[in-house]
């Protein structure tokens, strides 16, 4: 019998190697880097980050260094500094994040994505976002990814008038889906943004109704790039797996251009987020552009587990005076049965779970 | 094919009105209302699942998906920060969040204030936003009594009629943020449950407009 040598692995490890394989596949040279970082970097890019506690110590010369808590920042830092083309790279690394969920505890992440540094031009972008669906179809079929343009998201705010404060809170609003609250800060602004919020659905369905949204000749770049990038994707065969919609957002800060954020149906959360971000790129100092995205694999660990619920089928104890050889051919002969088994000295106490018990007398 | 909603009702009075409207516009199941030991309450031909959750907790079970859908104050929301689709304001349940302290007075501008409650991140946002330097004392009831035995300057607490406060001697001094029923949904749910929930959500529009 052949034994199937990839039956240990967990889900989130399989998706690991079937998303690796993937990004191998087109190019995507694997980034490697260690687990710590200049505690500077993060402080400079706070905002960038998910979460704002970050894990420190001190080296032998009390230098303040951190478990890196992100990678993307890393790649910008450490790639080359006059990128002609384009400079791609994926990872499969861990994070470290203190606070997630308001617990306290450290927390390692297994976090795998791509970056694409340097002239992001429209091939650069749809080859991104087929990526993007591919990794979640290689976890699942019903996969979902929601697409927006932070260009329009922050043209049409700040048209309704709304500055700092109010304009990060109907910034919320409209990620939250919240019709009521975009009303209640807009006034008589809110139409144009009551609409945004409300448009959901295939690209090549919906793209006309954000020329009826924006008027201004601020969102005639953002658009034109959504239309081409829709044709991008139908000649990739992705395009059913994108919708258009703008409760998908990031910070104004680092993102620009277009963002996403990817579900998995029975996963109550998005577990792959993505999107331009050239503001961080500029502030590092690099003449370039970026586009990424992060696949977060420890969310996929509860999905479609199946039938491991038990640690073995069968658990052989025996006794301290039992014969050894002979466990060991009743352990072999139902091995040889295709069963998992383990056998153990009668008083242990660290069984694992079991669906069969054979006492060995 | 059409999918089951999970619904998350707050237990309560607020959760009670809710069902009604649910039940009003179709989705009614049998027994939700009966005080029965049942957890889970399922119709479906009206393709529903019905559980009574804590108030605090509708959120939580929404954001994590054991519920598609759920009614929540939007205290619970403000305090919490949960992630979820905030879909319809029901316009019931209607109350405001307002600091309270003792009626006719007011505190001494000067000294950190201490403040009693049980939103105390609702709490600290306020006063952050208005350079006053606090001092959060953490309750988790009866927040009306801290003033009264001077544990507290104020109280922040949700004011309905007021009546508690003025039949103790308080009154409320500032209103922070209006209350009322949100109808919210978990993010990945709406996606893969659109047509089920947007369905849902016109209707019980058209019912309370």
């Amino acid at each position: 019998m052949i034994n199937d040598i990839t039956a240990p692995l967990r889900q989130d490890e399989r998706a690991v190697l079937s998303l690796r394989s993937l990004y191998e596949q087109y190019g995507y040279k694997k980034y490697k880097m260690s687990k710590f970082e200049n505690y500077e970097l993060y402080l400079e890019n706070k905002n960038f980050l998910a979460s704002e506690k970050i894990v420190t110590f001190t080296d032998p010369r009390g230098k303040l260094l951190a478990l890196k808590p992100d990678i993307t920042l890393s790649i910008v830092k450490n790639a080359p500094k006059e990128i002609e083309g384009t400079y791609k790279v994926y990872y499969d690394e861990n994070v470290y994040r203190a606070g997630a969920d308001g617990d306290d505890n450290i927390k390692e992440i297994m976090q795998v994505g791509i970056e694409l540094i340097g002239n992001v031009d429209l091939y650069s972008e749809g080859e991104v976002l087929t990526l993007a669906a591919r990794s979640l179809k290689s976890v699942s079929e019903n996969s979902i990814i929601g697409i927006s343009h932070m260009g329009i998201i922050s043209a049409l705010i700040s048209e309704s008038g709304l500055k700092g404060e109010s304009a990060s809170k109907v910034g919320k609003a409209l990620a939250d889906k919240n019709l009521s609250a975009i009303k209640e800060f807009c006034g008589e602004n809110a139409e144009k943004l009551v609409k945004l919020a409300n448009i959901y659905g295939p690209l090549d369905k919906t793209i006309y109704q954000l020329e009826e949204i924006c008027s201004s000749g601020k969102c005639e770049g953002a658009i034109n790039e959504l239309e081409e990038l829709a044709k991008v994707l139908v000649a990739m065969g992705e395009s059913e797996s994108f919708v258009l919609d703008f409760s998908v957002s990031n910070d104004m800060n680092y993102y620009n251009g277009i963002t996403f954020q990817g579900f998995i149906d029975g996963i109550p959360r998005h577990v792959l987020s993505g999107g331009r971000y050239d503001a961080l790129v500029r502030k590092t100092g690099l003449n370039a552009d970026a586009i990424g995205f992060a696949v977060y694999p420890d969310i996929l660990e509860r999905f479609n587990t199946g039938e491991r619920g038990f640690d073995v089928d069968v658990l052989v104890v025996y006794d301290r005076n039992a014969d050894a050889a002979e466990v060991a051919k009743a352990v072999e002969k139902i091995k040889s049965r295709g069963k998992k088994v383990c056998a153990m000295p009668d008083a242990s106490n660290c069984r694992p779970s079991y669906k069969e018990l054979v006492r060995f007398d | 094919m059409k999918r089951m909603i999970n619904i998350a009702l707050p237990k309560g009075r607020l959760g009670e009105r809710a069902y009604k409207i649910f039940e009003e516009i179709g989705y009614g199941c049998l027994e939700v209302m009966e005080n029965s030991r049942k957890l889970i309450f399922e119709n479906k031909e009206n393709g529903v699942r019905y559980f009574w959750a804590k108030p605090s907790d509708v959120a939580i079970y929404v954001e994590r998906g054991a519920a598609d859908v759920g009614i929540v104050g939007k205290d619970i929301l403000l305090e919490g920060g949960h992630d979820v689709y905030e879909l319809l304001d029901l316009k019931m349940g209607k109350c405001r969040m307002a600091v309270a302290g003792p009626a006719g007075k007011r505190p001494d501008s000067e000294k950190t204030l201490r403040v009693a409650t049980k939103f105390t991140q609702i709490t600290k946002e306020y006063f952050e936003k208005n350079g006053r330097d606090i001092d959060i004392i953490k309750l988790n009831g009866s927040i009306e009594i801290a003033p009264l035995l001077d544990l507290s300057d104020v109280i922040v607490d949700i004011v309905e009629t007021g009546k508690t406060l003025y039949e103790n001697n308080l009154e409320p001094y500032e209103t922070i943020v209006p209350i009322s029923a949100r109808f919210v949904a978990n993010k990945a749910a709406y996606r893969f449950k659109r047509d089920e929930i947007n369905l849902m959500v016109e209707k019980i529009s058209e019912k309370i407009n």
